[in-house]
């Protein structure tokens, strides 16, 4: 039978209002208020509390746990739930991510709403698997081959792993583009108070079902409800809308058009169209101190912890700075940072790897402010007095 | 329940419009594969609403586009995995996987596998042609020993990937090899696939004569054909030739491919086994919250 959303079920199953949990078991609850009723999985540190809180909750609430045989598998099963109506996710970490990048394309491709979580650990390859980094940001973005555009959060704090894991689903659904919690070891394996929001604060989004004449409906081009919405209806399976769904090149009847330049750039267009058109609208930032600032930290995840603590060290010290904290990384705010490239002398980019955000933050401040990186590998979170060497550097 | 009579019935019932012609060569034996899967669906009447195909990459997997139904076609060898999900989010969907030995056996292995340790609720339908056709004719893992690919231009070394051995060991529910040579048998076997509840597996051997027939000349595609009968052998015979047959009988066949029902069997479904276990899991609560009171 179809999993159906039972609010109160889902209450009962993750118990108090306020509670002390892990950043990872933050993001089996965001991930059940927000409706997911499948979840395939494959153990990797520091991820492998997603999956096994999932395993011990889905059950109750009514939908599927698998404990699939790779995360090739995982990510592949996740895709085929979507289609079968479910709205479906699955957690890993570094190597369980780069195994997923072919099937993470094929979902961009075919337009499938799914949520992955990546609780990042250093690399490359097996690196330091219980420890936190923020190596992947870049695969994100770029892991899959070809031209398609991501959608990610970066939490910093346990709520944060909740709240967006909801957003995530969220926008998965409204865009019809796999979302990604780029959360860390730092993070996922912090406890921190968390307070669930009530069933009437939530806001959950829900992809557009096909609903139009099933003679008149074409399943890949701009909505046919909605008007200037490149994102399509999407034709659940066993609707009776019978809809082919490949990876290949396809016009927008769904069938293969491998061999047609104007097909490809039609639906590689719109793909990437109906999020990059939504850009402005993508923006989630908190700014700290940046009215008068003359320096500002860009920074994002467990990174703007210790930031933000060398900030407040630095305006102590009678320095000017401030620091813009991104919430959704991918798209990056090109805007917000081009503006306060204007404004500020200087941005630095805090990050735990050797230097991934930093180069589309560059880009976008173009010239109008020197940008550097300050980085920090090997497992372990910037000391706030090493972020806090780079405001007085000369 | 049989409605349409004629082969042109058949298609027109359940060919997706506007896919004509198809990507296949002539003698291709993977339309016949699909020709039998419309023949097993028309005679069980299923709801083509409710019943849906994944496959992966290979001329094999194109099978679901020329389909009239709701249809997935994934990633290289992926394609049991994207339909494990598929059959999650709604139990009540009849699931259908079309594959080719390369996609199934060779990079999707270990989805395949474990799906059939799973005992999901799917069939599988493996179109074995020996070959990586849609590739130009590269080594599959179901090669014959001593067959020529362009990537084994001096004859196969490696010992072919026998899928239905693998199936069965592994508590499949259903497994079935059957040469695409004869309509009859096949029929009645994908249609008892099909019905099956929990994992089943039907292996075809269908000529790529682009790919496999022409390098390994196995002559024009009646040839082909007359290769299956020469050279495959059902298991009821095979088996009772090796019980009670000559040396010389005994000879003859231990090289020939068997076809046919390797198992039928009844193990639980992995959806059944999973709707107990939220049965099991709402008693204990209701059960703890009485106790409560
Ligand atoms: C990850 C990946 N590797 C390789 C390929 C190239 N490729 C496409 S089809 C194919 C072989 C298909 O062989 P089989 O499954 O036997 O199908 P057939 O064409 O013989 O029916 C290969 C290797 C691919 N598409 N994806
Ligand atoms: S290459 Fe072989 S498998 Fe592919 S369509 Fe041609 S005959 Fe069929
Ligand atoms: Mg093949």
């Amino acid at each position: 039978m179809k999993y159906k959303r039972d609010p109160k079920r889902i209450r009962q199953v993750l118990g108090k209002k306020v509670q002390f949990i892990l950043g990872d078991m933050a993001c089996v609850y965001g991930g059940l208020l927000a409706g997911c009723s499948f979840f395939g999985g494959y153990p990797i540190t520091p991820a492998s509390e997603v999956a096994e809180g999932m395993a011990r909750r889905l059950p109750r609430v009514g939908g599927t746990y698998i404990q699939m045989e790779d995360e090739i598998g995982s990510i592949a099963a996740v895709i085929g739930a979507a289609w079968g109506g479910a709205k479906s996710m699955t957690a890993t970490s570094g190597p369980g991510f780069s195994l997923m990048m072919e099937n993470y394309g094929f979902a961009a491709m075919t337009e499938t709403p799914c949520v992955i979580v990546n609780v990042q650990r250093t690399g490359p390859s097996t690196g330091q698997p219980t420890l936190g980094a923020q190596g992947d940001m870049m695969q994100a973005r770029w892991g899959t081959h070809g031209d398609f555009e991501a959608i990610a959060f970066a939490p910093s704090t346990v709520q944060e792993c909740m709240d967006f894991t909801i957003e995530a689903f969220n926008l998965s659904e409204k865009y019809r583009n796999p979302a990604l919690v780029m959360t860390d070891g730092e993070v996922g394996h912090l406890r921190e108070r968390i307070i669930i929001p009530e069933e009437k604060d939530l806001k959950l989004i829900d992809r557009v079902e096909a609903t139009i004449d099933k003679k008149k409906f074409i399943p890949f081009t701009n909505s046919q409800t909605r008007k200037n919405c490149k994102v399509p209806d999407f034709p659940t399976f066993g609707t009776g809308y019978r809809t082919y769904v490949t990876g290949l090149t396809h016009n927008e009847k769904g069938f293969p058009a491998t061999d047609k330049q104007p097909d490809h750039e039609r639906l590689v267009k719109r793909i990437t169209e109906k999020i990059i058109d939504d850009a402005d609208k993508l923006v989630s930032v908190e700014k700290f101190n940046l009215d008068d600032a003359e320096i500002a930290f860009v920074t994002y995840g467990a990174s703007a912890r210790p930031t933000e603590s060398a900030m407040e060290m630095g305006r102590k010290n009678g320095i000017k700075v401030g620091m813009l904290r991104l919430k959704i990384v991918w798209p990056v705010p090109e805007k917000e940072v081009h503006k306060l490239a204007k404004q500020v002398d200087k941005i630095i980019v805090p990050e735990m790897n050797l230097g991934q955000m930093v180069h589309p933050i560059r880009e976008a401040a173009n010239g109008n402010c020197e940008v550097i990186c300050a980085p920090k590998i090997g497992g372990e979170i910037h000391y706030p007095d090493e972020v806090y060497k780079y405001l007085e550097a000369k | 329940m049989v409605e349409v009579k004629t082969a042109e019935e058949l298609n027109k019932k359940f060919l997706r419009e506007g896919m004509w012609p198809t990507i296949f060569c002539n003698g291709c034996g993977h339309g016949v594969v699909l020709e039998y899967t419309f023949w097993a669906l028309e005679e069980l009447g299923w709801d083509m609403d409710k019943t849906m195909f994944a496959s992966g990459i290979g001329c094999s997997s194109r099978l679901p586009g020329y389909i009239n139904a709701d249809g997935l076609h994934t990633t290289h060898g992926r394609a049991i995995a994207f339909a494990t999900g598929i059959k999650a989010a709604d139990p009540d969907f009849n699931v259908i996987v079309f594959t080719g030995d390369g996609d199934c056996a060779g990079i999707g292995g270990n989805h395949f596998i474990h799906a059939a340790r799973r005992n999901i609720d799917m069939t599988v339908i493996m179109i074995n042609n020996f070959i990586y056709g849609m590739t130009g004719g590269q080594l599959a893992p179901t090669a014959p020993l001593g067959s020529i690919a362009t990537t084994a231009p001096y004859g196969n070394i490696e010992h072919p990937f026998d899928i239905c051995e693998l199936a069965k060991a592994l508590g499949a529910n259903y497994v079935a090899r059957w040469p695409v040579s004869h309509p009859y048998q096949p029929i009645k076997s994908i249609k008892e696939g099909l019905q099956k509840k929990g994992f089943s597996l039907l292996e075809f051997l269908a000529p790529c004569p682009t790919a496999y027939g022409r390098r390994n000349k196995l002559g024009d595609i009646k040839k082909h054909w007359a290769w299956y009968d020469d050279n495959t052998i059902l298991i009821e015979d095979y088996d009772k030739i090796m019980k009670y047959g000559s040396v010389k009988e005994k000879e003859e066949v231990k090289d020939k491919m068997q076809i046919g029902v390797f198992q039928d069997i009844q193990k639980p479904g992995f959806f059944e086994l999973y709707d107990q276990l939220m049965e099991r899991l709402k008693v204990e609560e209701n059960k703890k919250r009485e106790g409560k009171k």
